[in-house]
């Protein structure tokens, strides 16, 4: 493959990102959407630098803000929209939504919405690649916001310690919730942390995705052999914390400034210049993946909602009893009632 | 095979051994667990058994090490991690309860986490405040995590086992103040199946419910009651989940009475759970209010007086059976 046909891949992964979390606010506005704890990741694309990197065998954690990742590294928009949306065809059969969504067969080992909560299940899914001789390593994607949890650095410690095949992979947008990262820590230098441990540490720039591909291919080989790494993409997250979040705590000059900072529209702007697509072809791309999405998300507003009964599958394996529903719980104790 | 005499400690340890002989992907992680062999000696002389890769000394590093462990389950191990005292459980809550126990849940059903977390609590050793509460109640609250509480030799055998086959996540809690007990294991034959509660002595007059070391307790008050007249039944829990309330209704709707008895808090704790099923499924068979016999609700002082005073005792129990069915009100009792 060469740079510009590599690059003009990592830029139709992007769009769709893009494209994706757009629908995902169009079927909030709808009303479509199950509640508003959604969290974008446009500004963030350039993670399909590290996801085309990664081999299909690759497993992989993700976090709250974890829509990019998944449809880069292969799912399905139709069934990810249902699941945000709490249909019975999602992912996760409604029971996960947009913070909880994974897919065993696709390596997604699963969304967490707890800070720096899924971190050590990829290092955990490395120490059994590395028990079972398995060449696969495990990606741990996360925002800076867990960049302050103590369980990084237990993980960070017990990857360098038992030489793990495990990536770290730090999305640096700056923002913790409302909290910009220099008012969440007073050492920014991220890479420094990781060496601390024994570990490598890049810090790349976000808005560049052939070089965030280049340093997660790098550090990806590297992983794979028992050298793992943490890699930090700076970029800046273009909206609030979640759908509802109008960042009333960051004023409109910054959001500007960082809105500059655009994998997508660099990709595109790189394209032109070193002739790899012309503009108008790749408004034709945007535009077919503008219909691949569209029809993604009104084919999920037309899933039906899960039955009821199924909430109590799944709390436990489908061989053990199921939990005992309150109504039956009632009735046993009130049908004896003699008055 | 007969049965041997041993201990509770190395009933839990042959079970491990006899486990990670069968299934080449139970791993066992945790503090001191290889070297030093456990800190209470569980674990002793496995690492040379089965070496490195599958006995992991960890760093004291609970959620790192709780958390590789999910991860690790995830990805086709069957991890068995040590949390060295209960009152750790703190550090790991977020991995057990709000991972362990929800990822089958959460992603509708596509994997789950087969680990098993062994744990220890209980007075008895002086050791004071943060090493020697009883926890349970904590996890038992949490839907998808199994808990076990052995109180038997046998049972520390059968149900470690047990655990180490099941889908889903099990939360192991051993007792300090068992592990030099004394008694029969018969490796061939389990006291009862998995998530059965099991009559330890029938009775017509009283149902005391017990599990882990006050079991014990308990037939030891049973012992004191009969000497006064009294037949008291002793059912041992065994697991609090699954919760077989089935077993103690049928005996509490012949005995008319019950006693709840957990070295565990009263306040909020699972005798709170029992006593309350226990009113709901038995209301008019019921001649007495349901009593729980719990641990005072202070934090364990170290003092052994102080320690011993905090939690009940077979004759604290047998009191209360003895005021509860013959009205008979002991020394203590308030005017």
């Amino acid at each position: 493959m060469t740079d510009n046909q590599l690059l003009l891949a990592l830029y139709r992964d992007m769009r769709r990102i893009r494209s994706l979390e757009e629908r995902v606010s169009e079927m909030f506005v709808r009303s479509e959407s199950a509640g508003s704890m959604l969290h974008l990741s446009i500004g963030e694309e350039s993670v399909a630098g590290v996801c085309r990197a990664m081999e299909a065998k690759d497993s992989f954690t993700t976090h709250h803000r974890g829509h990019g990742i998944f449809v880069a590294r292969g799912a399905e928009p139709a069934r990810m929209l249902a699941e945000i949306a709490g249909k019975a065809s999602g992912y996760c059969r409604g029971k996960g939504g947009s913070m909880h969504i994974a897919d065993m067969g696709l390596g997604h080992l699963g969304a967490n919405a707890i800070v720096g909560g899924g971190i050590s299940h990829a290092v955990g899914a490395a120490l059994a690649y590395k028990r079972k001789k398995q060449k696969r390593v495990s990606v741990a994607f996360y925002g800076d916001g867990a960049m302050q949890q103590g369980i990084l650095y237990e993980s960070m410690n017990l990857a360098a310690l038992w030489s793990l095949p495990v990536l770290f992979c730090c999305i640096n947008n700056q923002y913790g919730m409302g909290t910009r990262v220099d008012r969440a820590t007073a050492n920014l230098a991220f890479d420094e942390r990781a060496r601390a441990f024994g570990l490598a540490g890049e810090i790349v720039d976000g808005s560049d995705v052939e070089q965030v591909h280049e340093a997660a291919e790098r550090m990806l080989a590297n992983a794979r052999d028992g050298r793992p790494g943490l890699l930090v993409l700076t970029c800046y997250r273009f909206y609030g914390h979640a759908r509802m979040d109008k960042s009333p705590y960051r004023d409109s000059a910054e959001e500007e400034q960082g809105r500059r900072r655009d994998p997508l529209q660099s990709a595109r702007d790189k394209l032109i210049a070193r002739k790899g697509a012309g503009a108008e072809s790749l408004d034709a791309l945007d535009a077919e993946i503008a219909a691949e999405m569209d029809n993604a998300l009104e084919q999920a507003i037309a899933e039906h909602l899960p039955d009821i009964a199924t909430m109590f599958e799944d709390v436990y394996a489908p061989d053990q009893p199921k939990p005992t529903p309150l109504r039956a719980r009632l009735s046993a104790i009130l049908s004896e009632m003699t008055r | 095979m007969s049965a041997v005499e041993t201990t509770y400690r190395e009933a839990l340890r042959q079970a491990l051994i006899d486990a990670m002989e069968q299934d080449p992907d139970i791993v066992v992680m945790g503090e001191e667990v290889g070297l030093y062999g456990g800190a209470y000696g569980v674990t002793k002389g496995m690492l040379e058994m089965f070496g490195p890769e599958r006995i992991l000394d960890t760093p004291i590093s609970e959620p790192g090490f709780v958390g590789a462990a999910v991860g690790a389950a995830m990805s086709g191990l069957r991890p068995v991690v040590e949390l060295m005292y209960v009152d750790f459980v703190g550090l790991v809550m977020d991995q057990l309860a709000n991972q362990a126990a929800k990822i089958r849940y959460m992603f509708g059903g596509q994997i789950g986490v087969p680990m098993v977390l062994r744990s220890q609590g209980g007075t008895g050793r002086s050791a004071a405040a943060q090493h020697s509460q009883s926890l349970e109640a904590w996890m038992a609250h949490i839907p998808g995590l199994r808990v076990a509480m052995p109180a038997t030799i046998n049972d520390a055998y059968h149900l470690l086992r047990h655990a180490l086959t099941l889908p889903d996540p099990v939360v192991f809690l051993e007792h300090k103040g068992l592990y030099t007990q004394k008694g029969m294991l018969d490796v061939s034959k389990p006291d009862g199946p998995w998530g059965k509660a099991l009559v330890r002595r029938p009775g017509n007059d009283v149902t005391i419910v017990a599990y882990s070391k006050m079991v014990q307790e308990s037939l030891i008050a049973a012992d004191m009651l009969a000497a006064e007249g009294i037949s008291a039944e002793v059912i041992d829990l065994r697991t609090l989940n699954p919760l077989d309330d089935a077993t103690l209704v049928q005996s509490v709707r012949r005995t008319h009475r019950a006693i709840v008895v957990t070295e565990a808090h009263q306040t909020g704790g699972f005798s709170a759970e029992l006593s309350a099923r226990l009113h709901e499924l038995c209301f008019d068979h019921l001649e007495e209010p349901v009593v729980r016999v719990a641990g005072e609700d202070i934090p364990i002082p170290v003092s052994p007086a102080l320690e011993r005073g905090s939690v009940p005792n077979a004759q604290l129990i047998a009191e209360t059976g003895l005021w509860l069915v013959k009205c008979q009100a002991p020394g203590w009792a308030a005017e």
